[in-house]
C-alpha cells in the first residue's frame, strides 16, 4: 500500500509520466511503421477480397482497442471507487475519449470495408452493431461525466455507469449476435475467416501494440494535462512553473 | 414483523399513494405510449402486412421511450423534498428501499403499458396468436426497462438537462431486452419456437434484480453527496 501511495501522489506521477511519454510515442511511431509496411506491403492479397482486406489491419485492432479500453476504464473505476485513489479517476476519465475514438476508427473502417464487402455502407452486421452500441455507451459516459461540475463527484458517477456497462457489453454482444443471426443469411456476416495466414497475423498484432502504446501515451498526456488543473493551486504546481519561466 | 419489512411495505403504500393522487404523472407516459405506436400507420401506410411486421418492433421500441419518459419520477420529487436523504440515513439497507421504490414505478409505469398493449396490438394487426406472447414478453421486459432504468435516474438525479441524459445512459443498455422481447412476438409470428427468448428475458430479470438495485443505490450516495 506505501507503494502505492507514493507513486499514486499526483506530484510524483506527473514527473514520471513526463519521463514516460517520449519513450510510449516512440514505441507508438515504431510499432505503427513496422505494421503498416508489413500489413500493406509485405502481406500477401486475400484471394477472395484482393487488396480491400487489408484496411482490416486498421479496423480488427482499432476494435480490439475499443473493448480493451473500456474493461481498463471500468477497472480503473472500481479501483477508485474502491479505494478513492484520485490517480485511477483521472486514468478512467482520461480513457473514455480515446476509447470512444478507437471505437469510432472501428465504425467508419468497418463501414469503408462495408463497401466493397457487402456493397453498402451501412450492414446491420452484429461486430459492426455491438461496435455502434459501445459507441453510444461512452458518448454516455463522457456526456455524464462532463454534466457533474465536481471532479471527483463526476469520476464516481462516472466509474458506476462504466461497470453498469462492463456487465452489459457480453449480454449485449451475444444478444446483438443472436438478432443478427436471426436475421440474415450467415454468409453475409463472413467477414473475418477462421484461419489466417501467419503473414497477416504479425502486421495485425504489431499494429495492435502500437495502437495500446498510443492509448498510453496520449493517457498520460491527458493526465498530466488533468493533474496540472486540478492542483493548480498547490505549492508544487506552482514552484514548477516559476522554474520553468525565462 | 422485522423492521425493514415493515418500512418495505409503508414505502410501498406511499409511493403509490402519492403517485395516484397526482394520476396524470402516471397517465402521461400510458398516453405517450398509445400516441407513438399510433404514429406508425400514419406514417407507413395502413396496409395490414406492413403494420403486422413491424408491429413487435414498433410496440417495444414505444414501450422503452414511454419508460424512458417516467424515469425522472423515480426519484427527483423525494430529492427535492429531502425525503430521499431521510431514506439514505434511515438504518435500512438503501438497496432494498430502491428495489422497493422500483417495484412501486413498474407498477404505475410499466404494468399499465403490459395491460394496454393488447389495444395496440389490434390497431397494428397483430394476429391474435401473438397478443399472449406480447403481454408476456412485456411482462418479463418491463421490469428490467426500471431496474436499469432506476440506475440511469440516480446516476442523473439532480442535473442540468437530465432528462436527455438520461435517454443516453440507459437506452443502450435496454438493446437486450428489445431484442429478445420483439423477437419473442416476431417469432410467434414466423412459427419459430420461442421458449429461448423467454428464458433469456427472465434471465435479464433476474441479473437486472440482483445487480441494479446495488448499482442504483451506490448512484444515489454519489447523488446524494
Amino acid at each position: 500500500m506505501q507503494y502505492m501511495h507514493k507513486y499514486a501522489s499526483p506530484k510524483f506521477f506527473y514527473t514520471l509520466a513526463g519521463q514516460l511519454t517520449p519513450w510510449m510515442a516512440a514505441l507508438t511511431a515504431l510499432l505503427l511503421v513496422a505494421g503498416l509496411y508489413l500489413g500493406l506491403f509485405v502481406a500477401p492479397v486475400d484471394y477472395q477480397q484482393g487488396e480491400s482486406y487489408r484496411i482490416m489491419f486498421i479496423h480488427v485492432p482499432a476494435a480490439w482497442m475499443s473493448m480493451f479500453i473500456y474493461v481498463c476504464m471500468a477497472g480503473a473505476g472500481a479501483i477508485a471507487l474502491v479505494w478513492n485513489v484520485k490517480l485511477f479517476e483521472m486514468f478512467a476519465g482520461n480513457c473514455a475519449p480515446v476509447g470512444a475514438s478507437f471505437t469510432f476508427l472501428a465504425l467508419v473502417t468497418g463501414s469503408l470495408w462495408g463497401k466493397p464487402m457487402w456493397g453498402a455502407w451501412w450492414a446491420w452486421d452484429a461486430r459492426l452493431t455491438s461496435e455502434l452500441i459501445l459507441f453510444f455507451l461512452y458518448i454516455g459516459y463522457m456526456a455524464l461525466q462532463a454534466s457533474i461540475d465536481d471532479p471527483r463527484r463526476a469520476a464516481r458517477a462516472a466509474a458506476i455507469l462504466a461497470l453498469v456497462g462492463v456487465v452489459n457489453i457480453p449480454v449485449i454482444h451475444f444478444s446483438v449476435e443472436w438478432w443478427n443471426t436471426l436475421h440474415q443469411p450467415a454468409s453475409v456476416s463472413k467477414i473475418g475467416t477462421p484461419s489466417i495466414h501467419p503473414s497477416m497475423i504479425a502486421p495485425l498484432l504489431l499494429m495492435a501494440f502500437a495502437f495500446t502504446f498510443y492509448f498510453v501515451a496520449v493517457v498520460l498526456l491527458r493526465m498530466r494535462n488533468e493533474i496540472l488543473e486540478r492542483e493548480r493551486h498547490t505549492t508544487w504546481v506552482a514552484d514548477m512553473l516559476e522554474s520553468t519561466k525565462p | 414483523m422485522p423492521g425493514f419489512l415493515k418500512a418495505i411495505g409503508c414505502l410501498l403504500r406511499r409511493d403509490l399513494t402519492v403517485a395516484l393522487r397526482r394520476s396524470t404523472d402516471v397517465l402521461t407516459p400510458l398516453v405517450f405510449f398509445i400516441i407513438v405506436v399510433s404514429l406508425f400507420p400514419l406514417g407507413l401506410g395502413p396496409e395490414p402486412a406492413v403494420l403486422r411486421t413491424i408491429a413487435p418492433g414498433v410496440i417495444w421500441v414505444a414501450a422503452l421511450l414511454a419508460t424512458m419518459l417516467s424515469l425522472n419520477r423515480l426519484f427527483a420529487n423525494d430529492h427535492a423534498d429531502g425525503t430521499l436523504e431521510q431514506m439514505a440515513l434511515s438504518p435500512h439497507p438503501l438497496t432494498v428501499l430502491v428495489l422497493t421504490k422500483v417495484a412501486a414505478h413498474w407498477m404505475l409505469t410499466g404494468l399499465p403499458l403490459v395491460l394496454i398493449s393488447p389495444l395496440l396490438a389490434v390497431q397494428m394487426n397483430l394476429p391474435e396468436s401473438a397478443m399472449g406472447t406480447l403481454v408476456l414478453s412485456l411482462l418479463l421486459g418491463t421490469p428490467v426497462l426500471s431496474l436499469l432504468g432506476a440506475v440511469g435516474a440516480a446516476l442523473t438525479l439532480g442535473l442540468r438537462g437530465g432528462g436527455v441524459l438520461v435517454s443516453l445512459l440507459v437506452l443502450p443498455l435496454y438493446t437486450p431486452v428489445l431484442i429478445f422481447g420483439a423477437g419473442a412476438v416476431a417469432g410467434v409470428i414466423a412459427g419459430i419456437d420461442i421458449e429461448a427468448h423467454f428464458s433469456l428475458l427472465a434471465a435479464f430479470l433476474a441479473l437486472a434484480l440482483t445487480l441494479a438495485p446495488w448499482a442504483a443505490a451506490a448512484a444515489l450516495r454519489v447523488s446524494l453527496d
